[in-house]
């Protein structure tokens, strides 16, 4: 290892907690101590990133490539700024998967990739597993940024550290996920999660919009809004997915909004001082109001794409300074 | 040809429930002989003897269920090598699906095809012809013409026969010149978009699921479909428990009805799909343990009348895909005995009654003169030790295809020979002369 990469921040705390592996591609397995590593490195970047000179030299010389099969604005942006002010060198590959056969460019593309040596791969996939998939086929560490249904584990992870800001623990939380679960990689993320961390988490969907078996997740199932809400601490909206929704799952925009959009009135229920996320984009209207949406006494949406960046910091440079580590795991 | 002599066996005929030791006495490709009366003093010709050293001699197994990619895609199974996986796992009759390139919907390419499978000439091939042209499910292939041609059945390979009125019409007209009409039961607009079955795990997965009523579904509409027109059905691999009663209420109605299942369906379960592996990604998909037992009582009370490999071979690129995109289905031909075995060894089944599902019973369904032991009976038989540990190794299989989900795994049970029509077409001791000959009862 030559100097000119600078040592890595600590991969193991005095106490002996670590990350221990070389990939992150989902929240279901990560144990307490595992989370709380990630959050708490994490918690330290969100004042770095307030500072008028945000850049850092962890990840000098590294490479980073963000290969986003799907498109996306919002968290490919989030990775590559994450990883620009470690000081890596990112490279963002927008792959389409209309045009050719998609196993083929999963594949190939991940091997093209490995052979230029890579530091570490943000992938984004719509197929369920597909992320695993090239996680076996690379050296680097890989990192999964959604993929299909299955899960969106900095997502997640952004969440808590969000809420853990705010409420200074996630233990003991009510949490209500509520919306198109089945069509949710953040859902099933969070659920992961928040279970782990010791929240109780309830989900709240028409039965078109849950998936078989989510009960078996350890979670609690309403399908009356009001029910679901009732004396909860957190709110977690999401986004209807019309675009993943192969025919009609609910009969219109108007109907979804009556039952299932979150507004003042819906809003009464919960604990007075109950908190309002969203893993955006919204559909103001659909799923959300705008007067709750923007209400910033409630309303932690804006911080949430904050946490992002430090979170992804926190799980990049974690995965990379571990990728040389004899004791790293994948995952 | 000299005659020869199978001597110090234990002989099994699930037929005539024979199990004693014995030997069997091979002349012409028939048997001449068989039973515990036959040895070599009592044999006046100068005879060929092979000392079975007290391993099982059975009727070669009847497989019903399996795909070739000849002609198509020979780059995943010829014909040749698909008699060569069959051999080595001591099958020595199989009928073979339509869905080949192209499709066998038509009497010029079913004579091709077969034509083709007795060049090879290990084994003979009994290939369906596909119900409806190009298997579209509309309209009715040249029935009559093809069965006269060698079809066994009617299927439309791994595809639903859909169409209420095509069933209905089929059942009715097949049924005239006595072949069976063979369902992939699965409400297709139910499994549209699905890869795995509904339930928790598919859930946990993020995988679009199908839910398991989607099999019985299909299967009670065929049943009504079998009571108005009196036809004869085959439900293949069926994997639920509630298919299953429904076919064993059929049953006890006396309509003409019958079905098989394959070893993953009673061998595994959906948590073999856990970490996305393709292998064991299969159509219908792999069930919860509740029906894989049911599948296992079904077998174990007859109402699941054979066990079929179900081999379908895909290639690397047809599996190394993103689980919901990989091509289902696995080959099974050289796993079909010892997975079968696993039901003698977990206690679930006698072996003389799972060497029933794996050779008379499905030979009665495809109305072939196969699979018994009796004196007269075309000399098929398969030398196996049951109790043999043994490691599944894809790499080691003859099929062109290595897509196992059983691969790596323990397992008991091995051929040592396959004789068809009196002629040895697989010998162990000769294909892997490192095996040590080791008594069976040591």
């Amino acid at each position: 290892m030559t100097s000119a990469i600078s040592p890595g921040p600590a991969t193991a705390l005095s106490d002996g907690s670590r990350y221990p592996y070389r990939h992150l591609l989902g929240i279901e397995g990560l144990t307490r101590p595992d989370i709380d590593f990630l959050l708490d490195r994490a918690d330290g970047f969100v004042e770095q990133n307030r500072q008028a000179d945000k850049k850092a030299s962890t990840l000098r010389g590294r490479t980073l490539i963000n290969l986003f099969f799907e498109d996306s604005t919002r968290t490919r942006t989030s990775f590559e700024l994450a990883g620009k002010r470690l000081g890596g060198d990112v490279i963002n590959m927008s792959v389409s998967t209309s045009s050719i056969k998609k196993g083929e460019t999963l594949i190939d593309t991940a091997m093209t990739l490995n052979a230029m040596h890579p530091d570490a791969l943000v992938v984004r996939h719509a197929d369920s597993g597909a992320v695993h998939l090239l996680a076996e086929k690379v050296n680097c560490s890989v990192v999964n940024a959604g993929d299909g249904t299955h899960e969106h584990p900095t997502q997640a992870l952004l969440d808590a550290l969000t809420i853990r800001r705010r409420r200074g623990s996630l233990e003991g939380l009510e949490v209500a996920i509520c919306g198109d679960v089945a069509h949710s990689r953040v859902a099933r993320s969070n659920i992961h999660l928040l279970s782990i961390m010791g929240a109780r988490v309830r989900v709240v969907a028409p039965p078109t919009l849950l998936p078989a078996g989510i009960d078996r997740m350890g979670v609690e199932v309403h399908h009356d809004m009001e029910a679901g809400l009732a004396g909860c601490d957190i709110v977690m909206m999401l986004r209807l997915q019309t675009e993943r929704m192969k025919g009609s799952y609910v009969p219109s925009i108007r109907e979804y909004f009556r039952y299932y959009g979150l507004d003042e009135d819906k809003l009464k229920v919960a604990k007075p001082d109950a908190l309002i996320m969203h893993p955006g984009p919204m559909n103001r209207g659909v799923e959300i109001d705008s007067v709750v949406a923007d209400d910033i006494s409630r309303s932690l949406i804006r911080e949430q794409v904050e946490m992002g960046v430090a979170v992804r910091m926190a799980v990049l440079e974690i995965l990379v300074t571990n990728q040389t580590e004899p004791w790293a795991k994948n995952q | 040809m000299r005659p020869t002599l199978y001597k110090n066996a234990r002989l099994l005929d699930p037929a005539s429930r024979l199990d004693t030791k014995g030997g069997v006495l091979v002349r012409d490709g028939h048997i001449a002989e068989v039973g515990p009366q036959v040895f070599v003093d009592a044999i006046q010709d100068d005879v060929e003897v092979i000392d079975c050293g007290g391993r099982c001699l059975a009727p070669g197994l009847v497989d019903m269920r399996a795909q070739t990619r000849e002609p198509g895609e020979e780059h995943m199974e010829t014909l040749a090598s698909l008699q060569a996986a069959a051999v080595a796992g001591g099958v020595t009759t199989l009928a073979t699906l339509p869905n080949t390139t192209p499709i066998i919907d038509d009497v010029s390419i079913l004579e091709f095809v077969e034509r083709l499978a007795q060049e090879v000439g290990l084994i003979n091939i009994h290939p369906y012809a596909a119900a409806t042209k190009g298997m579209k499910g509309q309209e009715m292939t040249e029935v009559g013409l093809l069965a006269g041609s060698g079809a066994v059945g009617f299927t439309d390979g791994t595809k639903a026969i859909a169409d209420p009125v095509v069933m209905r019409r089929l059942l009715s007209y097949a049924t005239m010149f006595g072949k069976p009409v063979i369902q992939h039961p699965e409400e297709p607009s139910l499994a549209r978009e699905g890869c795995a079955t509904e339930g928790e795990t598919a859930t946990r997965l993020g995988l679009p699921g199908i839910p398991a009523c989607a099999e019985v579904m299909m299967v009670e509409r065929d049943l009504q479909l079998v009571r108005l027109t009196g036809g004869r059905y085959h439900a293949a691999h069926v994997s639920t428990g509630a298919a299953i009663d429904a076919i064993r209420k059929a049953k006890a109605e006396g309509l003409n009805v019958t079905c098989d299942t394959a070893p993953q369906y009673f061998a595994l379960n959906e948590l073999a799909i856990v970490d996305y592996r393709t292998f064991a990604r299969m159509s219908p998909p792999l069930r919860s343990e509740a029906d894989r037992q049911a599948v296992v009582a079904g077998l174990a009370d007859g109402t699941v009348d054979a066990i079929a490999s179900d081999h379908n071979p895909e290639d690397q690129d047809s599996k190394r895909l993103p689980f919901a995109q990989a091509i289902p289905g696995a080959v099974g031909l050289e796993t079909l005995l010892p997975i079968s075995l696993g039901l003698v060894h977990d206690g679930s089944m006698e072996l003389l009654d799972v060497l029933d599902r794996l050779t008379v019973r499905p030979a009665r369904i495809l109305g072939l003169e196969v699979g018994t032991l009796a004196a007269g009976a075309w000399a098929d038989l398969v030398l196996f030790e049951p109790d043999r540990a043994v490691r599944i190794d894809a790499d080691r299989f003859r099929s062109k295809s290595k897509n196992s989900p059983f691969d790596g795994k323990p397992a008991q049970g091995r051929v040592w020979r396959t004789v068809y029509r009196g002629r040895t077409v697989f010998d162990l001791e000769a294909e892997e002369p490192r095996t040590r000959r080791e008594p069976a009862h040591a």
